[in-house]
């Protein structure tokens, strides 16, 4: 049903990752080659939107896989069932909850890589949220965020906008680079044109304040003109998405927005089609789909990521939970995605194929997803990107055939 | 080591950096011996608690649990009358669905409601929480010590992020910080550890030996979150070198750790409790060091030997001197405070002394960029005004800051960190809240006097000039409150 809204190059792609999972390998069945360099015109135009879910979201729910035999039994009372998920192929299915995802995906705009991890075998979500956002190799090897080191390396040829959305900037946008940042809520006192004024001469020279207050006012006053004078409630997972979609979709706007979810640390109590993880993939959808909403036109030049820190323990644990684990799914949405199958190989739930005998195993290092997009979305220099962005990240090629 | 030559700095210091901002009258208290009046706030009964008659965890439980059963019988009967409304009034095709719906409130409507209003005491409990301790902060003449308890609550993060613990996050700041946090580690450590709150946060309460009794008869087992966040984020650190080996011992041995319910007797109700049956039989190993199962006393053992790991000070000694004193502090400071906590055994009466005594804490120049709440609450203080009013004054603004109020979103509790603080969106929500609080709390003194009582010898030649330009008292108060050396302490 899926395959028949996808290129039939997207399913023989998949029969062939299908195949390298068959025959256990070590190491990645894709194969990895350059892409060629695309026009600074047409990239200068593409929309990049990347979605952190915080505390480790669960990929064994969010992509539950069907035709793993040992899925069922590993999960228990937690399993999302063959006769629940919403079906994406032979294999692997999507959460209920995620109905819009799922619409993307039937489209062919949306694709899951259903075992990806850091670099470093972390169980801190602290540190591997870290990692994660820094983009180094292992903790502590970097202190900035790699999309500001994506926003210094494309700024000599064109200026190229970041924004965060969200009361905290999150470290994947922190660095050298300014970044713009909104978010909902608050209320517009009286007229403030002179304090604004003697604010800005009174900051002149603080290191952080003046910069910070002329962006933020910008942004706001931009977000009232998209916003037609509508606020948008503070909890509205799928308004404030959609005022992301906007800032994104604005002539001159930016081509990087980061977003945070939180709540994914499921220990006790997780649910299945229902419950706890269950409202926050709700969440993730409503999301999803606000920014494909407020992004109109310009969906068809997006590609949204969807990551978490780590994924969560194989097993079921004793209080119908699951504790930390390594590999987890990350989820590829937007309209200038390449349609097709899973992305990275299934390294299956065998006891002996699971890491440390507790977890999913990897088979794709984030940051060549990361990679891909950059270079192949965003046209982002290759030299910059081994170098700047993914410091040390040899052994991290990009993927072909994402955009 | 001697203080600033010049007392009024080391007062405007003392106020701000180590206080919650002055309150007027305050910098003339501090001014004559800055460190004794920072000293004198040192108590070993502990910190304040908050003013009014706040109800304890076991009430809160019992709240909770009260709520939670009137929460899924309506969530039963509302899936009944969804099902029910469905099968009699189905929508015929083509219809207008906004026209097909009754006017006035459906059954549905009508739980749903309902469902709220059962919430309603869990949500005004909490608020009342925020409020209380808020009260506290902004009138207390005794700042250090609330900055001092304020500090070890966020180091022991629980969050009413997570509905089951909500109802008792204040109960816990109470119960188990206030009274500990001049004493010794160990005995802070093992209060936050078994108090309900922290079991519901961590999902400790259900935690269970397989091999125990109960573990055989239920089929339940462990879970692991409270022992590996106690190793990582309240003792000795991620960098200390444990292994998913030592979290798993620690977290059988945790097994037994329980709150009190109905059946265990009205005094136990949401309390701690130990069930020798769920507890995982056996001799654990915990970074090396052998425990005997002594029951209830061997994840005791382990906690005392967590909290007297040299790791443990190494962690304690750099959190308060990022707390206090930089975002990257000086290593000599983190020395200081690791030698006091080691040779004290971790008294923190006497690591409080030291933090006051170390010449590192005294520099002039502002090193600390205010949270959200430290923030709002020094301008209650310089106001002379407290909040009344917990939603509109307390959680709305500080949610739009990003800070809202026993609500961090993660078990590492809220950045000290200025960077998560500057983003310009959140800078001009503090200049909107500045704006309408200033309307509001402005005083009627004259504001450069008002901008002088605030910062003392920290007031700015600028800021001062700016204050005295400014058109209005609501005008000067918004430019002192938004000047770069109030927003940093």
């Amino acid at each position: 049903m899926i395959r028949s809204s996808q290129s039939p190059g997207a399913n023989a792609r998949f029969a062939l990752s299908r195949r390298g999972l068959m025959s256990l390998t070590a190491g990645f069945g894709l194969t990895y080659f350059a892409a060629p360099a695309l026009a600074a015109t047409a990239a200068s135009k593409r929309k990049l939107a990347v979605i952190v879910c915080r505390g480790a979201m669960d990929g064994l729910s969010v992509a539950p896989p069907l035709s793993d035999s040992n899925y069922l039994a590993l999960r228990g009372p937690i399993a999302i069932r063959p006769d629940q998920a919403l079906r994406l192929d032979a294999d692997f299915g999507l959460h209920p909850k995620l109905v819009g995802l799922y619409a993307l995906a039937q489209a062919g705009q949306a694709r899951i890589a259903p075992a990806v991890a850091i670099p470093q075998r972390i169980r801190s979500h602290f540190e591997a949220q870290d990692l994660l956002e820094s983009g180094g190799e292992q903790l502590y090897g970097v202190t900035t965020g790699w999309l500001n080191r994506t926003l210094a390396s494309m700024t000599p040829n064109r200026r190229v906008r970041a924004i965060s959305i969200g009361a905290q900037e999150p470290l994947v946008l922190r660095g050298p680079a300014a970044v713009d940042s909104w978010s909902p809520g608050g209320r517009e006192p009286g007229d403030l044109t002179r304090v604004k004024a003697t604010l800005a001469d009174l900051y002149q020279t603080d290191p952080v304040l003046g910069a910070a207050l002329a962006s933020g006012l910008a942004t706001e006053a931009q977000a009232h003109m998209l916003a037609a004078g509508q606020p948008v409630p503070a909890r509205d997972e799928r308004g404030f998405a959609a005022t992301a979609g906007k800032f994104l979709a604005e002539e001159n706007g930016p081509s990087i927005a980061v977003l945070s979810l939180d709540g994914f640390d499921t220990h006790a109590g997780q649910g299945a089609v229902n419950g706890q993880l269950a409202t926050r993939l709700t969440a993730l959808d409503n999301a999803i789909t606000g920014l494909r909403e407020g992004l109109g036109p310009t969906w068809s030049q997006t590609v949204v990521i969807v990551v978490t820190e780590f994924g969560r323990t194989a097993h079921v644990n004793g209080t119908g939970g699951t504790d930390h684990g390594t590999a987890s799914t990350l989820i590829l949405a937007g309209g200038a995605l390449k349609p097709g199958g899973i992305v990275g190989d299934w390294p299956t739930l065998q006891s002996a194929r699971l890491f440390e005998n507790r977890d999913l195993a990897p088979t794709l290092d984030v940051r060549q997803v990361f990679k891909s997009v950059l270079a192949d979305h965003l046209g982002v220099d290759r030299r910059a990107l081994e170098t700047a962005i993914f410091p040390d990240s040899a052994s991290a090629p990009p993927i072909s055939s994402l955009v | 080591m001697s203080l600033p030559s010049n007392n009024e700095m080391a007062a405007a210091v003392a106020v701000s950096r180590f206080g919650l901002g002055a309150r007027p009258g305050e910098l003339a208290a501090a001014v004559t011996d800055p460190k004794a009046w920072l000293k004198a706030q040192i108590d070993h009964k502990g910190a304040d608690q908050p003013p009014g008659l706040l109800p304890t965890s076991r009430d809160r439980f019992q709240a909770y649990l009260a709520a939670r059963v009137d929460a899924q019988s309506l969530k039963r009967e509302a899936v009944a009358v969804a099902e029910q409304e469905a099968m009699t009034a189905p929508p015929s095709p083509g219809q207008d669905m906004a026209a097909a719906a009754p006017v006035g409130q459906s059954p549905l409507d009508r739980l749903k409601a309902e469902r709220r209003a059962a919430q309603k005491p869990l949500r005004d409990g909490i608020a009342n929480e925020i409020l209380a301790r808020a009260q506290l902060a902004a009138t207390t003449p005794a700042p250090f010590r609330e900055r001092w308890a304020l500090f070890w609550f966020n180091h022991f993060t629980v969050s009413t992020a997570k509905p089951a613990a909500a109802a008792l996050v204040g109960p816990f700041e109470r119960e188990a910080i206030r009274p500990h946090v001049f004493g010794r580690f160990d005995e802070l450590l093992y209060a936050s550890s078994i108090h309900p709150a922290m079991l519901m946060y961590l999902d400790q309460e259900r935690s269970t030996g397989p091999d125990s009794l109960g573990g055989m008869r239920r089929n339940a087992g462990l879970n692991e979150n409270l022992a590996r966040e106690i190793m990582e984020l309240h003792t000795v650190g991620a960098d200390s070198g444990y292994t998913q080996a030592d979290v798993t011992e620690f977290a059988r041995a945790l097994t037994g750790y329980s709150i009190g319910v109905e059946k265990d007797g009205d005094a136990l109700v949401g309390r701690p409790l130990y069930r020798p049956q769920l507890h995982e039989p056996g001799v654990r190993t915990v970074m090396g060091r052998r425990y005997p199962d002594t029951g209830q006393g061997q994840a005791r053992a382990i906690l005392a030997d967590l909290a007297a790991s040299p790791h443990t000070a190494d962690h304690i000694a750099r959190k308060l001197a990022i707390h206090f004193v930089a975002d990257d502090p000086p290593t000599t400071l983190v020395a200081r405070l690791r030698s006091a906590y080691l040779d004290s055994r971790g008294d923190l009466a006497v690591v409080a002394t030291a933090l006051i005594d170390a010449p590192e804490a005294w520099s002039p120049a502002p090193t600390k960029f205010k949270r959200p709440y430290e923030f709002i609450i020094s301008s209650y203080r310089i106001a002379g005004a407290a909040p009344i009013d917990p939603d509109r004054e307390l959680i709305q603004p500080l949610t739009t800051m990003g800070e809202r109020p026993m609500a961090a979103p993660q078990p590492n509790g809220w950045s000290e960190q200025a960077g998560d603080w500057t983003a310009p969106d959140a800078i001009v929500k503090r200049l909107n809240w500045s704006a309408a609080f200033a309307a509001a709390h402005a005083p009627p003194d004259a504001p450069l006097q008002v901008a002088d009582a605030a910062l003392g010898a920290r007031l700015s030649a600028p800021t001062r000039l700016a204050v005295m330009r400014a058109e209005s008292r609501p005008e000067a108060m918004t430019l002192v409150l938004m000047s770069p050396e109030f927003q940093r302490r």
